[in-house]
């Protein structure tokens, strides 16, 4: 291999108001080498990227290029340093021409006229292979010659450093391989290829290196033929089963210790879910325009939990039981009896409660106080015309704000000015308040700290065991086998497996999620 | 401290127009205390009524309070504003009209028809408006700006002629003043419409439903809110506003002219949702701020007029006025003025603090 | 939910056409009356004469409604005219619409054009297939050799009448509240310019001079601050009825009395009926006529019964005195209903 190094990034540190995006991190890239960029969301490699795009500015470390320090202040800075992004959403024009696309915007199209600049960009698709000519209007090429376009623009732009994000995502088999015999080509002429995926098999075809983000952490960087694909997965998820980290064991342990209590609950009502054989909910090969058919069912009082990798389908799958997304088939029952969910107050009515992932985006009503945020979800199923009064919500805000141990000014103070954990206790609320008889938390503990985190878990165990069913999904494998009865685990869209009893194991599930074969 | 942040939280919003109000108040009293006098003089009809500048502000403001305070609604709920409103208001005008000449004569009976029609009408399109917006999803201005463009010739169609003319004593009471009452009868609608605003608001969900909508959609949808049904009625609330809007416009002067009634009034509408503090990409929302805006709005134009200024050019004196107002109320310049406060309470406060570090 | 959509949709679409019919009413409306003028005419006699009518639409203002009233009245079948006509506010509609008639092969074509320019193509084809133009309330700045007249009012001229009345009524001093029309329009020049001459010569004091641009709301504004500045004035002067309505109802409000034995002249132009009924009651003292009957005297012209002296022809106006108003006046020259 070439060990030529193209570009360094040194303890990149980046900060966004109360979190530490991005820690220390170090980042290598060689000459001729395509190395994927590896981590689940919010493990900061997004906002790398976007440091090295000029999107953002890092408030700490070095980048260089070919050993030159540079400065990149803005997208324009990043790509006269050499440096090309493509992303996953394509930024060309549609309804211009390939070669307009190739041209346009740069300094020397202005002097170029039309026929030349398609014969140039004729030259150039045929060099790289790319299966289209300068004139056809892009529109009508596939997503995948879009995509490659985008690259034979960058190529064009002598970029040394070529960033890929999320390039396979809309895909299909053989496009994927066109793209990946176009990187291998590139890596051959010396370009440096940073590859974002989230699909595992697809890094071990084409990638080199690999370095893996956690948490805005470098877990590590390694050749790809040392790490085996679970191992990747364990550490993406930031379980150790080989070499434990000590950074981690501590953590473990310390958890560990405050644990034997929830496990021995754990334990008990999986004991109790064995005798207790009412089923709540039900749904046979239900669907939405964002999920593929599958089949679900959840006890009365279970804990059960979806779980996969980023992109894998368990967030999708959970927003069709809730009708949060368009309901496209599927039968659904509820205590036996058939019943249709197409819209998130249909669930609600039938006592369905649902945390969505975004807590931004989907969850907290930002200008809105926390009393508000508390009784919005009761509120909308009390009706229009019952309004809950300002004392009774004022009660119901104080009760909740003690029970969850929600850090707040006051009761109106907005919601957006509080911290994220503090907020999802809200929103927590929110749904506690409707008295759900089957609960979906995805990703509540994300981007929270240590100790909310276990509160949230003892609450899942709380409500469990007065007989409520509740779903719940996290990146942190550890965190849901200790709340989980059973576990749903997802890949590509697909439910690949359902482990219980005494499959449920780190080992087992992270064999599952990477595919089974290491 | 704790107790003087609340004080600060809940007048918040209601700063900038009350402010607005006050330097009004002021310059008017360096100018001319007398400005302010109020007296009780005897009209026409033989009533003893009110006059005075402030009576005319508060009269004169009617028709643009009540507008505002729909148009708050639409306002949070969208997003976006109706600008149609002046046009829909001779729409409804005419309804009223219409019904009102359709009788030999004019009882409380017919008023009362008169202005039920006029209020369906005007909730019938403002439904029109709510289904482009909340439905098909069209921006608010462009939506409303189809029936901004022909609401005139749709109230000219209704009556036929340019100016028909209304003569009943039941229509003076309610365009003035009701004999025995010495306040206008316009500024007791406002004070009614203003009531049951808050009554909706106290029987129904409404208002949280509405905020929700406008500060957050998506996570208004997965609480179960149909945010459809809450922006199409939020466009029905403002038809009614606008019927009431239209019909006090009528029985002011007892003629309706479809070209003049209520012309312009949608962009001090909007500009009295924006001076009260309200964000015009909506959320957070309050009535009293945009009634107090209305009130703002008409006293600057009164004041204008009583320094004789010419009435070509009051509309530029308001730009200007409103343009700072409404810069100054910008969250920009809010968070910039934010800083400088901490700044100075810091700077005071590190004496203090520096012993106890 | 479906269904709920469905509705809409459809309700939609329904409100949709209402507005598509009540923006195309006029058009329609007016279009089918002289349509079906055309066809009872032509299946009658045909020795009829040809009469196409270039003018603004009647929504335009009342001013327009009884004018196109008249047209229709003067040239109807039964005085021996087939009527075509066309209304649009638009120049270019207008012009489409006169070439549309010379096309057709009328006999005379009236015109009352949206904007003073761009005619002279349209009447030089005119004059070549030998139709005679007549051009009424609006002049157009072509050469006089291309129309055979012009009836137009004379917006200075009725200033000069109502000052010349104002005058005559001898107050001791003469305090005048002045309400103008749209800055820049016709009548407004006309009508503001009798009165500035008083100004300046010191005759009558000028207490206020505000545009309210023909909006009665804001005229009511202009005379409530005057009222609440405590400035005294004796005359208000409104440049049409509907001003002049604001105005008074700003006087009964503060209980300043008005008309024949009230403290403050009320003055308005147009001669709307309401208008007229309010001198009749002695409400107000005077209102100008703006005469949009310009149908008889071209008429008369066609027909022979009056010559031409001056390509220009001033259409004469009145002005009413609340004093002499008889009912048969309003009758006969009151517009509205």
């Amino acid at each position: 291999m070439n060990e030529d190094v193209l570009l360094t990034m040194r303890h990149i540190e980046k900060r966004f108001p109360g979190v530490l995006a991005l820690n220390n991190v170090d980042f290598t890239l060689r000459k001729g080498e395509i190395h994927a960029l590896m981590g689940e969301n919010g493990a900061g490699k997004s906002t790398l990227i976007k440091i090295l795009t000029g999107v953002y500015q890092m408030d700490g470390g070095e980048v260089t290029i070919e050993g030159q320090p540079v400065v990149i202040h803005s997208p324009q800075d990043a790509q006269n340093s050499g440096i090309s992004t493509v992303y996953q959403e394509i930024t060309l024009c549609p309804n211009l021409t390939v070669a307009e696309n190739m041209f346009i915007g740069r300094e020397d199209s202005a002097w170029i006229r039309q026929k030349e600049y398609e014969k140039r960009a004729d030259e150039i698709l045929e060099k790289l292979g790319i299966p289209t000519r300068g004139v056809t209007q892009l529109g009508r090429c596939s997503l995948a010659i879009q995509q490659m376009v985008a690259i034979a623009r960058a190529v064009d732009m002598k970029c040394k450093v070529l960033i890929l994000d999320e390039p396979t995502s809309s895909l299909d088999d053989k496009e994927v391989n066109m793209l990946f015999k176009l990187m291998r080509d590139l890596k051959a002429e010396g370009v440096g290829i940073i590859f974002v995926t989230h699909f595992l098999e697809q890094v071990y075809e084409v990638s080199d290196r690999i370095t893996v983000l956690r948490n805005g952490e470098l877990v590590g960087e390694y050749p790809v033929e040392e790490l085996p694909q679970v191992q990747l997965v364990s550490k993406m998820l930031g379980e150790n089963l080989i070499e434990e980290l000590p950074e981690v064991q501590t953590e473990t342990k310390m958890i560990g210790t405050d644990q034997d209590g929830v496990s021995a609950v754990g334990e008990m009502i999986r004991e109790e879910i064995k005798k207790n054989s009412d089923v709540f909910y039900e749904a046979e090969s239900l669907s939405s325009n964002q999920a593929l058919p599958f089949d679900f069912k959840i006890r009365k009082g279970e804990v059960n939990g979806f779980t996969g990798l980023l992109g894998s389908g368990r967030s999708e799958s959970v927003r069709a039981i809730f009708g949060a997304d368009k309901v496209t088939g599927g039968t659904v029952k509820i205590k036996g009896e058939q019943v249709k969910i197409n819209r998130p107050i249909d669930a609600m009515k039938h006592g369905i409660g649902y945390l969505a992932e975004d807590r931004k985006r989907d969850g907290i009503i930002a200008d809105l106080s926390v009393r508000e945020n508390i009784i919005l979800a009761l509120q909308v199923m009390n009706g229009f015309f019952k309004p809950i009064s300002r004392s009774e919500s004022e009660a119901f805000a104080d009760e909740y704000i003690k029970v969850l141990n929600i850090k707040t000014a006051s009761r109106e103070t907005p919601v957006g000015s509080l911290s994220g954990g503090n907020q999802q206790k809200v929103i927590l609320a929110r749904w506690l308040l409707t008295h759900p008889d089957y609960l979906i938390l995805d990703e509540p503990t994300r981007g929270i700290d240590i100790g909310t985190k276990w509160e949230i878990q003892k609450l899942v165990l709380k409500l469990a065991e007065d007989g409520v069913s509740v779903t719940f999904i996290s990146s942190e494998i550890e965190e849901m086998l200790r709340t989980c009865s059973r576990l749903i685990v997802m890949r590509d869209r697909h439910v690949v497996g359902e482990l219980k009893g005494d499959d449920l194991n780190q080992a087992q599930v992270m064999k599952t999620i990477a595919g089974g074969e290491a | 401290m704790d107790t003087k942040k609340k004080f600060n939280l809940s007048l918040g919003q209601l700063t900038i127009p009350i402010i607005a109000i006050l330097i009004l108040v002021v310059f008017n009293l360096i100018r001319d205390p007398s400005f302010f006098s109020i007296g009780i003089t005897q009209n026409n009809d033989g009533n003893s009524v009110l006059s005075g500048n402030l009576i005319t502000v508060i009269n004169g403001a009617s028709e643009l309070a009540i507008l505002a305070m729909g148009m708050t609604l639409v306002t949070a709920a969208c997003g976006g504003q109706d600008i149609s409103v002046g046009a829909a208001a001779a729409i409804a005008g005419s309804a009223f009209v219409k019904i009102l000449k359709s009788g030999d004569s004019i009882s409380v009976g017919t008023v009362i028809l008169a202005f039920l029609f006029a209020c369906v009408v005007a909730m019938i399109f403002g439904a029109f408006n709510g289904t482009l917006v909340a439905v098909f999803k069209i921006q608010p201005m462009i939506a409303t700006l189809i029936l901004y463009t022909c609401g005139r010739s749709i109230a000219y169609w209704i009556n036929g002629g340019a100016t028909p003319t209304v003569q009943s004593s039941i229509i003076t009471a309610i365009g003035g003043f009701i004999p025995g009452i010495p306040v206008p009868t316009p500024v007791l609608i406002v004070v009614i419409v203003a009531i049951i605003f808050k009554l909706v608001f106290h029987f129904t969900s409404l208002e949280i439903l509405t905020q929700s909508v406008g500060i957050n959609g998506s996570a208004a949808r997965l609480n179960g809110i149909n945010s459809t049904f809450i922006k199409l009625l939020s466009f029905i609330v403002l038809g009614v506003c606008v019927a009431v809007a239209g019909c006090i416009g009528v029985s002011r002067l007892g003629l309706i002219n479809h070209e003049t009634l209520l012309i312009d009034i949608e962009m001090d509408t909007i500009l009295a949702v924006a001076i009260g503090g309200n964000n015009l990409g909506g959320g957070k929302f309050k009535i009293s701020g945009s009634i107090i805006g209305a009130y703002v709005i008409q006293m600057l134009t009164i004041t204008l007029y009583a320094m004789k200024v010419s009435s070509t050019d009051v509309k530029a004196y308001k730009a200007i006025v409103i343009i700072l107002l409404v810069v100054i109320g910008s969250p920009v310049v809010k968070a910039k003025f934010e800083k400088l406060m901490t700044k100075l309470r810091s700077g005071k406060a590190k004496e203090t603090v520096k012993g106890a570090e | 939910m479906k269904r709920a959509k469905t509705l809409l949709l459809v309700f939609t679409l329904v409100m949709s056409m209402v507005i598509a019919c009540a923006c195309d009413s006029k058009k329609s409306n007016d279009g089918n009356g002289s349509n079906n003028n055309t066809a009872n005419t032509s299946n009658t006699s045909s020795a009829k004469i040809k009469v196409g009518v270039v003018n603004n639409p009647p929504s335009e203002s009342g001013y327009r409604e009884a004018n196109v009233k008249d047209m229709e009245a003067v040239f109807s079948s039964a005085n021996g005219y087939e009527l075509k006509t066309a209304y649009s506010l638009k120049n270019d509609d207008q012009l489409q619409a006169a070439q549309g008639f010379i096309t057709e092969g009328v006999d005379y074509l009236l015109i009352s054009a949206a904007e003073t320019t761009g005619w002279d193509e349209v009447l030089k084809k005119a004059k070549e297939a030998g139709i005679k133009v007549f051009l009424f309330d609006r002049m157009i700045d072509v050469d006089a050799s291309l129309y055979e007249a012009a009836v137009v009012s004379d917006m200075a001229k009725e200033g000069e009448t109502a000052v010349n009345w104002l005058l005559s009524q001898n107050l001791p001093e003469y305090k005048v509240i002045h309400i103008q029309g749209a800055m820049g329009s016709d009548a407004q020049i006309g009508r503001t310019g009798a009165l500035d001459e008083q100004f300046a010569s010191g005759k009558m004091t000028k207490v206020v001079q505000q545009t309210a641009t023909w909006d009665e709301a804001e005229a009511k504004k202009i005379v409530e601050s005057v009222i609440n500045s405590g400035e005294d004035f004796n005359v208000i002067y409104a440049e049409n009825d509907g001003m002049a309505k604001g105005a008074v109802a700003a006087l009964d409000e503060a209980g300043i009395t008005h008309g024949v034995d009230g403290k403050v002249i009320v003055m308005g132009f147009d001669c709307n009926k309401w208008a007229l009924r309010e001198l009749l009651a002695k409400k107000w003292n005077y209102d100008g006529q703006c005469s949009p009957f310009q149908a008889q005297i071209i008429s008369d012209i066609i027909q022979g019964k009056k010559s031409i002296t001056d390509k220009k022809i001033i259409n004469e106006e009145k002005g009413f005195d609340a004093k002499t108003l008889t009912q048969a006046d309003i009758d006969t020259y009151g517009l509205g209903e």
